[in-house]
């Protein structure tokens, strides 16, 4: 055996990330003088703070008691208007990703159809559901038609770059196996694709389920129905115990699909 | 059957060509294996022919068809002549037994006859027979990953016959199999192509189990064929133009003391010697 030759008593240290020591030392010292003058420019308004304190409390006060009950209709008809956009919308977001994601997996799609589809994928990622939103509701109207355009199109970029990734990282050897007994794109796609990424786009898109819960009651607030509308009216009438009522509704029912989500994961396997 | 002509693959970006002017006959009824050193090329050939990896030169015949330059329905066609066995199995494994059986028909059925899995009686009766032939009777609804290593590999070369296909394609069946299944695997694809005088091109890294197996072996090194011959003729002259260096006749030995691998601690005991005994490049007797 070779190993006594190493000699004895030889110290080791692990390399430092950034080998340079003056970058290092000048990033140490950099970085912190950056934050703290950055922070010297936040000009705040201790008055406003000061005068703003009392509503808060106020409203903190009010989610101690919420009231479920002198606008319960209109919470209700809001929590169903929600939750129907929120299931309209993630099928539909569904379906219009499943092109989207194929296209978008470099090992399944020719150039021209890749580039394509990536964009359509960033052109919808690249704006925050709001900003949608108010183009729908000037396009189609106030109401949850806009929301469901909004929340579908906000989910192709979502499930089909999340489920594009899932195609490209499957193992490529049953593909070829399919392609090798003369099966046409299609039947590749179903016989060695599908069967593999379906569990976790499944879960991808029970995700998207309730992260467009969660978007339907913000994007409420531009006019986009749902849930949203109900708190915004709420909160323009000053009424916080029916927002509080209101927003309460809300934790619980992503609570809920957060769980039902997460067993259903676990049975997809 | 087979016939390759000048056959040559350079992939793009690439200084040295992975297979350059290979000249290979198969007849009826042929079994050969392709031996070589790891990225000697041994896979792209394999690939080459049935195009899963598009030569850049030379032609590839089978039976009086040339595969090289048909388009893309014509291809897929052709493949379906041409079945193939993987390394690592290659199943879909969340698909049951007799589906993994069933995607080597389609080729021959439609898209949306396979999709909602109604294939014709005759595919399905094929399937069956092949699972009782290949000894996994009454395994058809299992799902392809609660199999062994060597169950799974029996199903790959039952979706392979599946095709009905005039040629096998067998890229390192056993690589990832233990001794004796490898065996065991090496014989029922011995068997199964002796009884229906299907020829094959298997791909080995085991020369042992190329000679057992194999009447004739073609060895490849860096692209290009450099022994085609009987195997009875590998000897240590042969194996060093294919392999390069080495002291055969110490691994033959040692091949031939974990022949019956029977006692774990005898076969890992000659391995470990093998290793530590045999210098790299040492000279040959």
């Amino acid at each position: 055996m070779n190993r006594a030759t190493a000699a004895a008593g030889m110290t080791w240290r692990r390399p430092p990330v950034i080998a340079n020591p003056w970058l290092r030392r000048g990033l140490f010292i950099g970085v912190p003088l950056y934050l703290f003058v950055a922070l010297g420019t936040l000009e705040i308004n201790w008055a406003r703070v000061m005068a703003g304190m009392p509503r808060a409390l106020e409203f903190l006060a009010a989610l101690a008691s919420p009231d479920f009950v002198s606008r319960a209709d209109q919470i209700i008809d809001g929590v169903l208007e929600s939750l129907t956009m929120t299931l309209v919308s993630t099928f539909l977001g569904f379906l219009l990703s499943v092109p989207v994601a194929l296209g978008a997996a470099r090992n399944l799609a020719p150039v021209p159809v890749y580039l394509t589809c990536r964009a359509i994928i960033a052109i919808s990622r690249s704006f925050q559901e709001i900003i949608i939103a108010i183009l729908f509701v000037a396009m189609l109207g106030f109401g949850p038609l806009a929301g469901v355009a909004t929340l579908a199109f906000a989910s192709i970029g979502f499930i089909a770059k999340l489920a594009a990734e899932e195609i490209e990282a499957m193992n490529p050897r049953p593909l070829e196996a399919i392609r090798a007994t003369g099966g046409s794109w299609l039947q590749r796609v179903q016989w060695a694709v599908q069967p593999q990424v379906l569990p976790r786009v499944a879960g991808i898109t029970l995700y998207r389920l309730d992260i467009n819960f969660r978007e339907s009651a913000i994007i409420g607030i531009v006019g986009a129905g749902g849930i949203g509308a109900t708190l915004n009216t709420a909160f323009d009438r000053y009424e916080f115990e029916t927002a509080a009522a209101i927003l309460l509704v809300i934790i619980v029912i992503v609570l809920a699909a957060e769980y039902t989500s997460g067993w259903l994961r676990g049975r997809l396997r | 059957m087979l016939r390759l002509e000048g056959l040559g693959k350079r992939y793009p970006g690439s200084q040295t060509a992975a297979l350059s002017d290979v000249d290979l006959e198969v007849g009826a009824g042929d079994i050969v294996a392709l031996i070589g050193p790891s990225g000697a090329g041994k896979s792209t050939l394999i690939r080459c022919i049935n195009r899963l990896v598009e030569p850049t030169e030379g032609r590839v015949m089978l039976g009086n068809q040339e595969l090289t330059g048909l388009g893309a329905r014509q291809l897929r066609q052709a493949r379906r002549r041409i079945g193939m066995v993987f390394q690592e199995f290659a199943l879909v494994d969340r698909l049951s037994v007799m589906e993994n059986l069933l995607s080597g028909r389609l080729g021959y059925v439609g898209f949306w006859r396979s999709a909602l899995r109604r294939f014709p009686q005759s595919d399905i009766d094929m399937a069956f027979q092949l699972l009782e032939r290949v000894g996994l009777a009454g395994f058809a609804d299992r799902r392809a990953d609660a199999l062994s290593g060597g169950q799974r590999q029996r199903v790959g070369i039952a979706r392979a016959l599946m095709q009905a296909p005039d040629l096998l394609l067998v890229d390192e069946p056993t690589a990832s199999l233990d001794p004796r299944t490898a065996r065991q695997i090496m014989r029922l694809i011995d068997e199964l192509c002796r009884e229906r005088g299907l020829p094959a091109i298997i791909n080995l890294h085991d020369v042992p189990l190329a000679r057992q197996f194999c009447p004739r072996v073609v060895g490849l090194t860096a692209g290009r064929v450099v022994y085609d011959g009987p195997s009875s003729a590998l000897d240590a002259e042969v194996l060093t133009r294919i392999y390069g260096g080495e002291d055969w006749e110490k691994m033959a030995e040692a091949a031939r003391e974990d022949e019956p691998p029977d006692e774990p601690g005898e076969a890992t005991r000659s391995t470990a010697d093998q290793a530590g005994t045999v210098p790299p490049k040492a000279g040959l007797p």
